[in-house]
């Protein structure tokens, strides 16, 4: 088991003929990802990487009975592909591209609240079973099938987790990358959420970062409703005030959202937190004996 | 990226707000014949800096004759003002804005911001104007009235009313901000605007609602779409190395300490600053070379790190997930050499190929320490450099 993908999930890429489409869909394959079609508007009815191209989302997706959509398109037009994407009825889009506008995000959320259809990123190495699926850009060789469930908001910060739980032979049930931007899809409380109820993860590792009050809200979830230990990590400590560190969603503004707040919210939730990024596997191998 | 209070100003009397008559100045001559030119008997010469705070720092002042703007000009054109959020070296004034005096009877306080927790833009008003808000919505609250503007519904004639009652207006002048609130978020909309701010916002004598000030920050990622407010960024106002980094594709914010970091990923890039500091040393920069870290962008990001002269160690902390960590190993052998580094150069690589990487650095005959893992790292660039700053 798992959360949300598998070795069964079938998967259209959104973007599939442009350079970072096609690189990283040719990973995802040899991965053994189950990437059915490519959906590039102008290019409907030619191949690519061996797979079908289609004009639209709906097509792919009646054409191949897939669920999933990885989108790589270039950042102007994302908020418009993951919106084909939820319109045609796939259960689960993934955006990995960076860059999207803020603006363009508060619209497509307020149309993704009626509907339903999950959405993880933008700005994100997006979702991983390992041995099972690869849908994203994260390095699927440093993954190893196991019981650890992790949720970060940074790219690399997953990989410390992943490679650290891997060394200790912990292994991961899922990992989800949620991206770093201001208005993203799944939060920390969404992910905490399936791996509580996944009854093949044992533990989970959250990953934060300075910037909004995401992991105040999950700090709450985990005191009232997670019975399975958490580890918890944010990045940030040293981050001055009313900068954006790299992340378009990692600034502390107006004095909220600084790694402090964010660490005392987690501790008073028993959450089992770790100020070096170095004891995260460390840590949570503690929290399961 | 922010704009200048006049940049903010032209861009809201285009959208109907009402702003005090002004013209923005680059010499103390030109000052004064825009005050000439505006007429009237009071003026305010204001310092064109991106940051707040201006009034106590002496970067706004009255005068009562045209000689007055021009020395007030005089003392500010040329100068580095420094506020309470511009840093210690303070910004370069290299306009000044005079604007005809206003008569001021009240000082009210908004704001719009994309408000991040709603996913929605929020509207924030208060009847204390003037006063940082900040403070204002940490010992008082219950003094800021916000509203949420639906993305398809838009702003509502309740939602004005709540905002208008909140602040205190008669009928008129509600009328009146309604009038400014819908033009300010057409305005948020059209210009990818993350942060529209006026503090004050004023009622005048003869009760017109009037943008005394304005702040107008621009979204980096829309900026393709916003060719005309793209051109607006005076990158004067902005960190010499932050700017060349952007130039290249680089994140980096300068930072007070004496250990350089060069890392892949923001998130990573925060997390070895944090590493720093818990081991005793203070980092000297953030800087994230981004997923795919070339040999041309690793010695881009020496380049920059070697401009502050506080630099006493550089650690290099990179994740190789599908970069190769021999081919990163390359990169930074080839940009310390020709980068000419004299200051030792802490390594940690880690995924993909990390034996080869590790050789390669060994091999370099340079002052490259390759370290075992993130503590070993931290250590060893806290150690050479001295303890910390």
């Amino acid at each position: 088991m798992s959360i949300l993908v598998d070795a069964s999930t079938r998967i259209i890429c959104q973007g599939l003929t442009g350079r970072q489409g096609s690189f990283h869909t040719e990973q995802c394959l040899a991965y053994g990802t189950k990437v059915v079609a490519g959906v590039t508007p102008g290019r409907g009815g030619s191949e690519h990487l061996g797979l079908p191209v289609y004009n639209t989302v709906r097509e792919a997706k009646d054409e191949t009975g897939a669920t999933v959509s990885m989108i790589y398109v270039p950042a102007p037009f994302a908020a418009d592909a993951v919106l084909e994407a939820a319109d045609a009825g796939l259960e689960l889009v993934v955006c990995i591209t960076e860059g999207v506008p803020v603006l363009d995000m508060v619209r497509v959320k307020a149309v993704l609240r009626d509907l339903d259809c999950r959405l993880i990123g933008p700005n994100c190495p997006g979702i991983i079973t390992p041995g099972q699926c690869k849908i994203g850009i994260m390095p699927g060789a440093i993954h190893e099938p196991g019981r650890i469930g992790i949720v970060s908001r940074s790219g690399t910060l997953t990989y410390e987790a992943v490679s650290q739980t891997t060394l200790r032979g912990l292994g991961q049930s899922t990992c989800v990358g949620i991206g770093g931007d201001p208005v993203r899809g799944m939060s920390f409380i969404d992910c905490l959420e399936l791996f509580e109820a996944d009854p093949d993860t044992d533990g989970m590792i959250m990953v934060g970062e300075i910037g909004g009050a995401d992991e105040e809200a999950a700090a709450e979830y985990i005191a009232a409703h997670v019975t399975k230990p958490v580890v918890g990590y944010i990045a940030g400590v040293t981050a001055p005030p009313g900068k954006r560190m790299g992340h378009a969603g990692a600034i502390v503004a107006g004095g909220k959202g600084t790694a402090e707040e964010k660490f005392r919210a987690l501790d008073r939730a028993g959450v089992a937190t770790v100020r070096s990024l170095a004891d995260l596997g460390e840590a949570i191998a503690q929290a399961l004996r | 990226m922010n704009l200048h209070e006049y940049q903010s100003k032209a861009l809201f009397a285009e959208y109907g707000v009402p702003v005090p008559e002004g013209r923005v100045a680059q010499s103390p001559n030109e000052a004064a014949r825009a005050a000439s030119l505006l007429g009237g008997g009071l003026w305010v010469v204001k310092a064109q800096v991106h940051a707040g705070g201006r009034g106590k720092a002496g970067g706004v002042k009255l005068a009562k004759s045209v000689a007055e703007v021009e020395a007030h000009a005089k003392g500010m054109l040329g100068t580095r003002l420094v506020t309470h959020q511009s840093g210690a070296e303070g910004l370069p004034v290299d306009h000044v804005y005079v604007e005809a005096g206003s008569d001021i009877a009240r000082e009210l306080y908004l704001s719009l911001l994309v408000d991040r927790g709603a996913e929605q833009i929020a509207i924030m008003a208060s009847a204390a104007g003037g006063v940082d808000i900040e403070e204002v919505a940490a010992k008082t609250p219950e003094k800021i009235f916000t509203v949420h503007v639906h993305p398809a519904a838009g702003l509502q004639d309740f939602q004005c009313r709540r905002l208008g009652f909140g602040l205190g207006l008669d009928k008129p002048e509600q009328a009146e901000l309604a009038r400014i609130l819908r033009a300010l978020v057409r305005l948020m909309h059209e210009c990818d605007a993350g942060l529209v701010e006026i503090n004050p916002l004023i009622v005048t004598g003869d009760g017109r609602v009037v943008a005394l000030d304005a702040k107008i920050n621009i979204e980096e990622n829309a900026l393709y779409r916003q060719q005309r407010l793209a051109g607006m960024r005076d990158a004067a106002q902005e960190d010499e190395r932050e700017r060349r980094a952007r130039e290249h594709d680089l994140n980096y914010v300068s930072l007070d300490g004496n250990i350089a970091c060069m890392v892949n990923g923001a998130g990573l890039a925060m997390a070895t600053m944090d590493l720093i500091q818990l081991h005793g040393g203070e980092p000297a920069n953030f800087l994230d070379v981004g997923g795919g870290a070339t040999a041309e962008r690793v010695e881009e990001a020496f380049n920059i790190i070697l401009t502050n002269a506080n630099v006493k160690a550089i650690l290099v902390n990179i994740f190789g997930g599908i970069v190769r960590c021999d081919l990163i190993a390359e990169g930074v052998v080839a940009a310390v050499r020709k980068a000419d580094v004299r200051v030792p150069v802490v390594v940690r690589l880690e995924g993909t190929n990390v034996g080869q990487g590790k050789q390669l650095l060994a091999e370099s005959g340079l002052k490259i320490i390759a370290a075992d893992g993130l503590t070993d790292a931290a250590s060893k660039a806290v150690e050479l450099a001295g303890g910390g700053s």
